[in-house]
């Protein structure tokens, strides 16, 4: 992205532990939101470390797949169920059934088409009552105003280190706190969130 | 001393359901057949006795019946339909005694035994059977007998209308004897024709020559080998229904049949210890268009209480046109909810995911909800299987050789030359720029699979970091020069 340029950041990267990135890991209970093209890496580093079932929804007609040899840097796949529902509204139906359920962690949702506000309070009712995490995936500018936090994941280039995985994570709605912008990076040895410096305007 | 009950059955063979079945739905004056297309040729699958006198019989060629009988009106068979409409017959059997079974295709039986006095003995209750369904316009049959096999004999060959005294079994063909036509022709060849001759034979070589189904089907009829009549099974309906002296028109109206259609529903499902999961509310109009307001619940439920404000809203969008003189409730999808001690908290059981997994499936199909295995080969797509979670159990052990993508989708072209990864290329209408390529890894297909995907040969795979932040996996297909995008990284 070209606010965040080619400048290396490495070389200026104070490493900070996961807790001193606020609102993540996600506040439980609660649906959120994440756009932007690492919005899967997001949902992979929400899931990591909850050491519960975590399950996917996504419709039938995507054709991408997630890759567990990938995931494996972030979670043990076993703990990973995948759906594959035949339109949206089953996948907002079976959202709602597993977040209310409670026997999951985190229930993943990719979305396609934007929902409505009695869509977005249902799915937020049913993750307070199973106190499940709730994660859709949008696409940019589909975001529905029940949601907790939204956040942006965007990619960044690493010009020093190689096979790290350096984002800039910001949110860009927030219920319950301010808004803010991090760059991260997933340290798949230790398995945690890495902050790398804050990324100032 | 009491020498028990003997068994009574009644047969109803209706030779020809399909065309009175059609003919009820819409009348035709003067030669009716229903016509079936078997491998290529049209022929006659039933026909109505205007028909048949006119020399036309079934297995005929649609082309010839034509040229016999040119007034011949047709229409196509519908075999499903025809099996609704015997179950429909069977249900209206009930009326008769408990005991009613579909006996092959076209027939009924019925174990009347203890029943017939209810309607003034035998002859008065068949008599009554045959009025009311030629009333109906159904060609039928009856056999009576002390036997399922001595009834069917009767119906199918006996008089058409049973007699005092029972005309004799024995002395009936030996194809009422429900047996296969290359049977029946062999005993025909050996003089055999009537049930007699077949009784009065020697067992042992019949047995010897014929198999044992020839003496099981003659000890059937004869009654001296049992032979049960199964009566079909009658899932519970969760339907009810109101019809309106005037029509109604004002929500509140509905709402207050809605509410009373409920009650009885609800008692039912409570009876079944079920819920509804799915309700359809269907409100027939004056003139006769049908409006349906569908409702899916978010947990079972028999509450009538709590169901009834959920139809509120969509009640508000049905248009009565001049009236509603009959609703129609139905729960079209129910599931079993157990009646639950009330004041005790809710205990987690180790089997709840399992639970979960049958309800998500329970609406997608439980083949649609997968979990990844473990799986030995190079290739990116083979690498690991995607198996649905309902029936394989989690396995562990998943390696990556080298990182891989957190996302794979079909590979993408892009427009690049040369075994080196481009400094710049388009990919999905994005401009991007090479900063860093890590590679090549070069994976070769699996050549004892046939696989379209790999058709272009080896690939070098390249993990291309680009300068707008953007992690790929690309690759280049050196004997069949071409690059294409198959993932992104974390």
């Amino acid at each position: 992205m070209p606010n965040v340029g080619n400048h290396g950041l490495s070389r200026y990267a104070i490493r900070m532990s996961h807790a001193d990135l606020p609102f993540f890991p996600l506040r439980p209970g609660r649906v959120h939101e994440v756009c932007g093209p690492s919005a899967p890496v997001f949902a992979a580093c929400a899931a990591a470390g909850l050491q519960r079932p975590v399950l996917w929804l996504r419709e039938a007609w995507l054709t991408e797949t997630l890759n567990p040899l990938g995931l494996l840097s972030f979670l043990d796949p076993t703990w990973v169920l995948l759906a594959r529902t035949p339109t949206q509204t089953d996948s907002l139906a079976l959202a709602e059934e597993a977040l209310k359920d409670g026997s999951l962690a985190l229930v993943v949702l990719e979305i396609t088409r934007l929902l409505d506000l009695r869509e977005g309070r249902r799915l937020q009712l049913a993750a307070g009552i199973g106190g499940t995490t709730g994660l859709c995936l949008i696409p940019e500018g589909m975001g529905s105003n029940a949601a907790e936090t939204r956040w942006r994941a965007t990619p960044i280039f690493d010009a020093a280190g190689t096979d790290s995985t350096p984002m800039r994570w910001e949110i860009i709605k927030n219920k319950s706190g301010t808004l803010g912008a991090w760059n991260v990076c997933w340290n798949a040895q230790a398995h945690r969130l890495d902050l790398v410096s804050p990324a100032g305007e | 001393m009491f020498a028990g009950t003997h068994r009574r059955i009644v047969s109803i063979w209706f030779p020809r359901l399909a065309s009175d079945r059609a003919l009820r739905a819409c009348p035709v004056d003067g030669p009716f057949a229903l016509a079936q297309r078997l491998g290529g040729a049209e022929t006659l699958f039933c026909l109505n006795a205007e028909a048949e006198a006119a020399g036309l019989h079934r297995g005929m060629r649609m082309a010839d019946a034509r040229s016999f009988c040119p007034g011949l009106v047709s229409r196509l068979a519908r075999p499903d339909l025809d099996m609704r409409f015997l179950a429909g017959l069977r249900r209206w059997a009930e009326r008769y005694c408990p005991w009613v079974g579909i006996e092959g295709q076209d027939g009924l039986v019925l174990d009347i035994t203890g029943a017939a006095h209810l309607w003034g003995g035998e002859e008065t209750m068949c008599a009554d059977i045959l009025v009311r369904l030629t009333r109906a316009g159904i060609t039928a049959q009856l056999g009576r007998g002390a036997s399922l096999g001595a009834a069917w004999a009767l119906a199918h060959f006996g008089p058409p209308s049973p007699e005092t005294p029972e005309p004799d079994l024995l002395a009936l063909p030996v194809a009422a004897l429900r047996l296969k036509p290359n049977i029946v022709t062999g005993l025909q060849r050996l003089g055999l024709r009537c049930i007699g001759d077949l009784a009065a034979s020697p067992r042992a070589p019949l047995a010897r020559r014929f198999g044992p189904d020839l003496l099981t089907r003659l000890d059937q009829a004869l009654g001296n080998s049992p032979e049960p009549v199964t009566p079909a099974s009658e899932p519970p309906q969760f339907v009810t229904r109101m019809t309106l002296p005037e029509p109604i028109g004002l929500e509140g109206d509905v709402m207050a049949g809605l509410s009373r259609l409920l009650v009885p529903l609800c008692a039912r499902l409570a009876a079944h210890q079920a819920g509804a999961r799915q309700l359809v509310l269907t409100l027939r109009r004056v003139d006769q268009a049908n409006q349906q307001v569908e409702l899916r619940l978010a947990a079972p439920m028999r509450d009538p209480a709590r169901i009834l404000p959920l139809f509120t809203h969509g009640l508000a969008k049905v248009d009565a046109g001049f009236g509603i003189d009959q609703l129609r409730l139905e729960a079209t999808q129910v599931e079993p909810l157990s009646p639950v001690q009330l004041g005790t908290p809710p205990v987690a059981s180790p089997d709840r995911l399992a639970d979960l997994l049958t309800r998500l499936g329970r609406r997608i199909g439980l083949e649609n909800i997968h979990r990844f295995l473990p799986a030995k080969s190079h290739i990116p797509e083979r690498s690991f299987l995607i198996a649905p979670a309902a029936f394989s159990p989690a396995q562990g052990g998943f390696h990556a050789p080298r990182p891989r993508p957190l996302r794979l989708f079909p590979p993408e072209p892009i427009t690049a030359t040369g075994p080196t990864p481009p400094a710049r290329f388009r990919w999905r209408a994005m401009p991007l720029t090479t900063a860093r390529a890590t590679g090549p890894e070069r994976i070769t297909p699996e050549w004892w699979f046939e696989d379209e995907n790999w058709r272009h040969g080896l690939r070098d795979y390249w993990r291309v970091e680009t300068a707008e932040g953007r992690r790929l996996w690309l690759f280049f297909t050196p004997q069949n020069p071409g690059w294409f995008v198959q993932g992104e990284f974390a």
